[in-house]
């Protein structure tokens, strides 16, 4: 009884993991400028990696293999943010001024 | 569809090799030419990684003593390890000669074209 | 299904590599090469090539884009667009590519395990490993006892690499000028930025540690000297960016890795010449110890340090060469 309900977690898991990866991928194309972007994909990315890998934990079982899992889990919940924070500053920082909403209306009016 | 599996790999050797030399023909740019050579070697690690691998088999790397399992071929992987780590100390070597061609020069685009000296 | 995954791998490593060609400003090729970097690392991956996946990731996804974007910062950072011998380049890749895809048809399919490359020495690697050496990882095994020599030699390259850029960039000057004094021209550091101070505190020693582990139990599992040097000094690179370069040079000194490049090599050799001392050949790790595993053992894991030291001390004294050189 375990084994098909463990199959269908992690099946589920890595399923949504990826769905939410390809939703970042959408966002990552559809969004007007770069801080939407990187709002859009490093959500979306670090969610959908800590569920693939927790899908991958869930196979795998009470492992070394977890353990390993859950260290790659750890550093890339700890990086992802920082790298997304690192990337949005530089971009402020380098001149790349965001689209407000204002600037549209002004436009259109 | 087995022809393209079979090959598919070398296919793509040849696609990023050319495009890798088209690059360092056609740029005139140092770094571009760099990237350029970058993709070249690339290109070849990926023709003979693709030539040691065995169909089923598994890395190079014995498990709980079997060793009796099918295993991919060893041999081409130790020398692409030893290739990649050239290929660094080429690109810098070749990063600290842009950096002296743009302080002599100025520039790093078209270092052939005749131009005043200033 | 694998295979799926393999030709999807590939043709996205070729639209990156089409993308990098062309794109017009010099950062975002950069950029696009690390990715590209990554994919032909889980392309490598996916061949069965756990090594060289976590050497091509390590030095070519981490060190060398770090290495590029140094270089980006001295020099230009968007191409001018002339392009030479447009027509001329396209009848070459044309023709040549042409010709060598007509040479793949002659090709044994991928994995089979008839092919010429599977039949001589291969098969004696494993059962030669098993006997004589006794580590699971035959490519370390070939890497540091059957084909030792080439990796002296390519021990003796990177040092070479380091001595050259060193030559070129060594000094803080660019030719011409007066050295200005480095004091107000110090590079800070990005220690104001809270999260990445704060990240970067708690990554460093684990990314040491790493690469401690991935230098010693290379012969168990995939590792060795080159993805461990890069390891570490990816670490102490990381450390440069947080808090300045001037930290980072007191952490360790030039002349320690100075020290570090040349010992590493010279480490290399002196096992070579002590195994001549004893009665053996050059490299003949059988003369160390009665029992031959454990000979061959300690050889390897002897030179396996002088690799990881010198690779270490290389790319740091190169990553300094570029941080500190000043702009002209």
């Amino acid at each position: 009884m375990m084994a098909p309900l463990l199959d269908v977690i992690s099946w589920v898991m890595l399923v949504g993991g990826a769905a939410f990866v390809f939703i970042g991928g959408v966002g990552a194309i559809r969004m007007p400028d770069l801080y939407t972007r990187m709002h859009a994909t490093s959500l979306t990315d670090t969610l959908g990696s800590l569920l693939i890998l927790g899908g991958l934990m869930v196979q795998a079982g009470f492992s070394l293999m977890t353990l390993k899992l859950i260290a790659v889990t750890l550093f890339l919940l700890f990086t992802n943010p920082v790298s997304a924070y690192a990337l949005a500053n530089a971009a402020l920082l380098s001149g790349l001024e965001p689209k407000l909403a204002d600037d549209e209306s002004e436009n259109e009016s | 569809m087995s022809a393209l599996t079979d090959l598919f790999h070398y296919w793509v050797f040849v696609v990023l090799l050319m495009i890798g030399f088209y690059g360092v023909m056609t740029r005139s740019n140092l770094m571009k030419k760099l990237l350029g050579l970058s993709i070249f070697q690339s290109a070849v690690f990926l023709l003979f990684i693709s030539m040691g691998k065995v169909e089923g088999g598994t890395a190079p790397i014995v498990l709980d003593g079997n060793w009796d399992a099918t295993f991919s071929n060893p041999l081409p992987q130790v020398l692409i390890l030893t290739a990649i780590v050239v290929g660094i100390s080429t690109l810098a070597l070749g990063l600290a000669l842009v950096v002296r061609i743009k302080e002599a020069y100025g520039r790093i685009d078209d270092i052939d074209a005749p131009e005043a000296e200033s | 299904m694998i295979e799926i995954l393999s030709i999807f791998l590939l043709c996205l490593t070729v639209i990156t590599a089409v993308a990098v060609i062309r794109a017009r400003s010099l950062f975002t090729a950069v950029m696009l090469m690390g990715i590209f970097s990554l994919l032909m690392a889980a392309a490598f991956l996916l061949l069965d090539a756990a090594d060289v996946a976590l050497t091509e990731a390590a030095v070519g996804a981490g060190i060398s884009t770090v290495l590029m974007l140094s270089a980006l910062a001295l020099t230009a950072s968007k191409e001018r667009v002339e392009h030479v011998r447009f027509g001329v380049a396209v009848i070459v890749c044309t023709v040549l590519a042409g010709a060598i895809f007509y040479a793949t048809f002659d090709k044994p399919p991928l994995g089979d395990p008839n092919a010429p490359v599977h039949q001589h020495v291969a098969p004696e690697f494993f059962s030669i490993t098993r006997e004589e050496i006794g580590i699971p990882n035959v490519v370390t095994a070939i890497l540091g006892s059957f084909r030792g020599y080439d990796t002296l030699g390519e021990v003796i390259v990177v040092l070479t690499a380091g001595i050259g850029v060193l030559f070129l960039i060594g000094g803080t000057a660019p030719m011409g000028q007066v050295s200005p004094s480095s004091g107000d021209q110090t590079i800070r550091g990005l220690r104001h930025h809270q999260p990445l101070r704060v990240i970067a505190k708690w990554a460093i020693p684990f990314i040491m540690i790493f690469a401690f582990y991935v230098q010693f139990h290379g012969e168990y599992s995939p590792g060795g000297g080159f993805q461990a040097g890069a390891l570490f000094a990816a670490a102490i690179i990381l450390y440069g960016l947080i808090e300045g370069h001037r930290r980072s040079v007191q952490v360790i000194p030039p002349a320690v890795l100075r020290a570090m490049a040349a010992g590493g090599a010279l480490l290399y050799g002196a096992v070579g010449v002590v195994t001549m001392l004893m009665g053996g050949n050059f490299l003949e790790y059988r003369v160390l110890h009665e029992n031959s595993t454990t000979a061959q053992q300690m050889g390897i894991i002897l030179i396996e340090a002088g690799v990881g030291i010198t690779v270490a001390g290389v790319l740091l004294a190169i990553f300094h060469a570029f941080a500190a050189r000043d702009r002209a």
